[in-house]
């Protein structure tokens, strides 16, 4: 009895160890290469914020010219 | 100030930081890797913010001194510029806090605080959507502007400190000093804050220019 429990036991832990070689697919690639993709998403931020802010800015540029022609 | 040196000294800064910031050697931190280089884009952003709103207090107690309506203008558009500044650190400090902290907001002091001093800059903007006479709009928003600089100081700069925080330098220890911030990163760091700030303050000028426009035509 000891002894079939024994093998048991350790059939059991090369299960896990088994779990364990299998490559789990979890949502890493942006932890990959020293997470440096994060350092990448957070100057793509600035970046477009700063680009939408500019749009906007030539928006309210456009509509005073087009005025000032009216004008004209 | 339309001379175009300091545009391009400020362009020619981000550039600098935008390279040398991610190809210069950085301390090697559990947890933190790569993303440490995060502090040239993240930080110069709160610290372009800090440069905008220190211009708009010079510019409310200006008005407030002679009463220039130019100068009125000058503050809210900083303001205007600012706080742009500002979303942008505070985003890209959440994305960061993701992937280090393990939540996009954790409630860290520093956090909540950042959001209450943003919160601070749009009741000022509210507050002048809200009075329709312009000198008395000028006048009380100087003055609420004049209250707002100190108490988002103390927010970003003092309270955090004061307690136990998940950002570096904070639970009684100044700045970056404790941390790893060794002369490598300065190099970076330094020339960003200059940089961003300067960009800022451009960005502010081009909306400062558009307004008086505005005003002129519809005068």
């Amino acid at each position: 009895m000891k002894k079939i429990i024994f093998a048991l036991m350790l059939l059991l832990s090369s299960v896990q160890l088994f779990a364990q070689s299998n490559d789990v697919e979890m949502a890493d690639a942006l932890r990959s290469n020293g997470k440096i993709y994060v350092v990448v998403i957070c100057i793509v931020i600035i970046l477009l914020g700063l680009l939408v802010y500019l749009f906007s800015l030539d928006k309210r540029l456009k509509k005073i010219e087009k005025k000032s022609s009216d004008k004209n | 100030m339309n001379k175009i040196w300091w545009k391009i000294l400020g362009s020619v800064l981000v550039l600098y930081t935008a390279i040398a910031g991610l190809l210069l050697g950085v301390p090697h931190l559990a947890i933190l890797n790569e993303t440490i280089r995060n502090l040239y884009f993240h930080v110069p952003m709160w610290f372009a913010m800090l440069t905008l709103f220190s211009i708009s207090v010079f510019y409310s107690i200006k008005y407030l001194l002679y009463g220039k309506e130019s100068d009125d203008i000058r503050a809210i558009e900083s303001v205007n510029v600012g706080i742009i500044f500002s979303i942008l650190g505070l985003v890209t400090g959440a994305v960061w806090a993701k992937f280090t902290w393990g939540q996009f907001w954790s409630f860290d002091v520093k956090q909540n605080f950042t959001a209450v001093a943003i919160l601070l800059y749009f009741a000022y903007l509210v507050l002048r959507n809200a009075i329709d006479e312009e000198q008395k709009r000028a006048k009380i928003s100087a003055i609420y502007n004049i209250f707002a600089f100190p108490m988002m100081v103390v927010l970003i700069m003092v309270l955090p400190r004061l307690s136990d925080s998940l950002h570096p330098g904070n639970g009684g220890n100044p700045g970056f000093n404790s941390y790893d911030l060794d002369s490598r990163m300065r190099a970076v760091l330094y020339p960003a804050f200059i940089g961003w700030s300067i960009i800022g303050y451009w960005i502010y000028t081009i909306r400062f220019r558009i307004r008086t426009l505005e005003n002129k035509q519809n005068l």
